[in-house]
């Protein structure tokens, strides 16, 4: 995704001369291509996040279309104030663009797990939040927000979902698979294990609708809707805190939107700061994100019996 | 398009200083010593040295000034009322229901204000953002910064102060509003800045130190920040509560707002400077 990001945004500055790339001493090698091409709409403002924010909100003042670059939650959380005051009160034409979004450098421990950046940063009026499941969709994206205008967040995953490249619209959900028996709601690479989990509930003939919700702000309110509407049991899946992400939204969405669904669970990172380390797939699994946590879930709220359940009722009855 | 035309500073200062005491008075406010403190800064900013035209705020050519203490807001408020920016009968809304002159200064609603601040450490890193693409554009625009001392505590300012002067962006003018006093004691009994002109030159940035409530003196400085060839820091210094005298260099003054006889004092005193 990052390398797709990258490209998009080497085609946007070839063609607007007021891109702006604002970076915070990352980017190790694949910045190159980029840089090399655009020397004059490049500038490292060293590890200094409050600052790096600050000057691409001057420069976006003065006519730049500024991107701040860095990884995790150094482009948002330690220079919030600075997004929050500067950026985007002054509806400043500043994207932000985190890379590692969730368990994405999942080795390198809890500082460098963005876990509550969706959260956060939708609570920022005038924020467009956008986390791409696909680095096609992080191409694409990348061109929408740019046409779009800032104040906006990228939030760029290691892990992808794997879906053919298609068409994606900023602001629109997008169904992926269809299906009547429940929906999933997933943001970012994540979404590949809905679409695993989708398919192992398929063996025991459950039809699992899962939506892309690569856009956290605006939100697709009605787009969620529709799907609740046609699938009234609920989960929602990301790979970040319970706590006011996808699954708040969605949540908000239905109570406000007068759609009961008939059972609602949101899975995501417990409301605990992760100590374990791992690859991104061993903490999804760890801590309860993954394809085997939502069968879990989906199947206690279908009421269907797990195999092992049935084989014990079956000795019982025998008996 | 061109700059306005000058206006008489000292004229200016006295009045920018009637101003302030009205307004913290009638919004029963904090931080009449604050705009006391750089009414002279201000003054010959606003009267004399910004190109800006109070007919079109938004002209590109025009110089940029960022009050970082935001809290000084009703300093720059009263500034741009007597440039023409918005009419002066407006000042009497500040700290009122429904208007959008807030304490800390507020760009939404407010022509000529560039940037809002309120938290300390904002101002000198959006400005000197603002140097570096108005260079990039090829403009002769300058920015100008004011902060207090006391905001000087704040780390973002000196991750700005690295970059400014790596990038040798000698449009940007930061102003050090020195009065020595914070919120709640000195800035020696708080947290020393001395040797400060040495971290300002350490840090790459040249440094002019005026009296400043001396216009003369602060004309001077800003004309050598304008042919440096580095980012400028000039420390002005000042006295809290300037021009007021039961005001000057009294921390109190920080936080009270005038009423009653002491508005009147106050007042009177400085009908005596106008004079």
């Amino acid at each position: 995704m990052r390398d797709s990001f990258i490209r998009a945004l080497t085609e946007l500055a070839a063609e607007d001369p007021r891109v702006m790339l604002v970076g915070g001493d990352l980017g190790f090698a694949v910045l190159n291509d980029y840089i090399a091409r655009f020397p004059q709409a490049y500038v490292n403002a060293g590890i200094a996040e409050q600052n790096m924010t600050a000057v691409a909100c001057g420069m976006a003042l003065a006519g730049a279309r500024a991107y701040t670059y860095s990884i995790a939650n150094f482009p948002t959380l330690r220079c919030l104030e600075q997004l929050r005051n500067d950026v985007c009160y002054h509806k400043a034409d500043v994207t932000v663009v985190a890379v590692g979004g969730g368990f994405s450098y999942g080795q390198l421990g809890m500082s460098h797990f963005a876990t509550e950046d969706l959260a956060i940063l939708r609570a920022l009026p005038d924020m467009t939040v956008v986390a791409p499941s696909d680095p096609w969709q992080a191409h694409e994206l990348t061109r929408q927000i740019h046409a779009r205008g800032g104040p906006g967040y990228l939030r760029l995953d290691k892990s992808q979902a794997g879906l053919p490249p298609g068409e994606v619209t900023l602001g629109k959900v997008r169904t992926v698979r269809d299906g009547g028996d429940a929906v999933i709601f997933a943001v970012g690479g994540v979404l590949g294990e809905a679409l695993a989990a989708a398919d192992l509930l398929a063996d025991d003939g459950v039809a699992v609708r899962v939506v892309d919700v690569h856009t956290l702000k605006p939100f697709d309110v009605e787009g969620v809707l529709a799907s609740v509407r046609a699938c009234p049991c609920v989960l929602t899946l990301e790979e970040h805190s319970i706590i006011g992400g996808l699954g708040g939204a969605v949540a908000e969405a239905l109570l406000e939107g007068g759609v009961a669904p008939r059972g609602f669970a949101r899975i995501g990172l417990q409301d605990l700061y992760p100590s374990e380390v791992g690859d991104q797939a061993h903490l999804r699994a760890h801590y309860g994100i993954d394809r085997h946590a939502v069968v879990a879930r989906l199947r206690t709220m279908l009421g269907l019996k797990t195999a092992r359940a049935i084989v014990l009722e079956a000795n019982l009855v025998g008996a | 398009m061109t700059a306005a035309p000058p206006l008489d500073t000292e004229d200016l200062a006295s009045r920018l200083r009637r101003h302030v005491v009205r307004m913290c008075a009638s919004g029963k406010s904090s931080h009449v010593g604050s705009g006391l403190s750089m009414a002279d800064i201000v003054a010959v900013l606003y009267g004399e040295v910004l190109r800006i035209d109070p007919e079109n705020p938004l002209w590109p050519d025009r110089d940029r000034f960022i009050l970082s203490k935001g809290h000084a807001g009703a300093c720059i408020y009263a500034a741009l009322a007597e440039r023409g920016f918005m009419p002066l009968a407006m000042l009497e809304t500040h700290y009122q229901n429904g208007s959008v002159l807030s304490g800390h200064v507020n760009h939404r609603g407010v022509p000529g204000v560039e940037m809002s601040t309120g938290s300390l450490g904002h101002g000198l890193g959006v400005g000197v953002g603002m140097a570096m693409q108005l260079r990039r554009l090829g403009g002769e625009q300058r920015v100008y910064v004011v902060l207090s001392d006391g905001e000087c505590d704040e780390g973002s300012n000196w991750e700005a102060a690295l970059f400014a002067a790596h990038h040798r962006l000698s449009s940007v003018c930061a102003i050090i509003d020195y009065n020595k006093l914070q919120a709640l004691a000195s800035i020696e009994d708080t947290i020393g800045l001395e040797p400060f002109a040495d971290k300002w030159r350490a840090f790459g940035w040249a440094v002019v130190e005026p009296d400043g409530h001396d216009h003369a003196a602060l004309r001077a400085a800003f004309a050598q920040a304008a042919a440096a060839d580095r980012p400028t820091c000039v420390i002005a210094h000042t006295v809290k509560g300037r021009g007021v005298s039961f005001m000057e260099n009294r921390v109190l003054w920080h936080y009270r707002a005038p009423a009653g006889e002491e508005l009147a004092a106050a007042l009177a005193e400085l009908d005596l400077v106008d004079a």
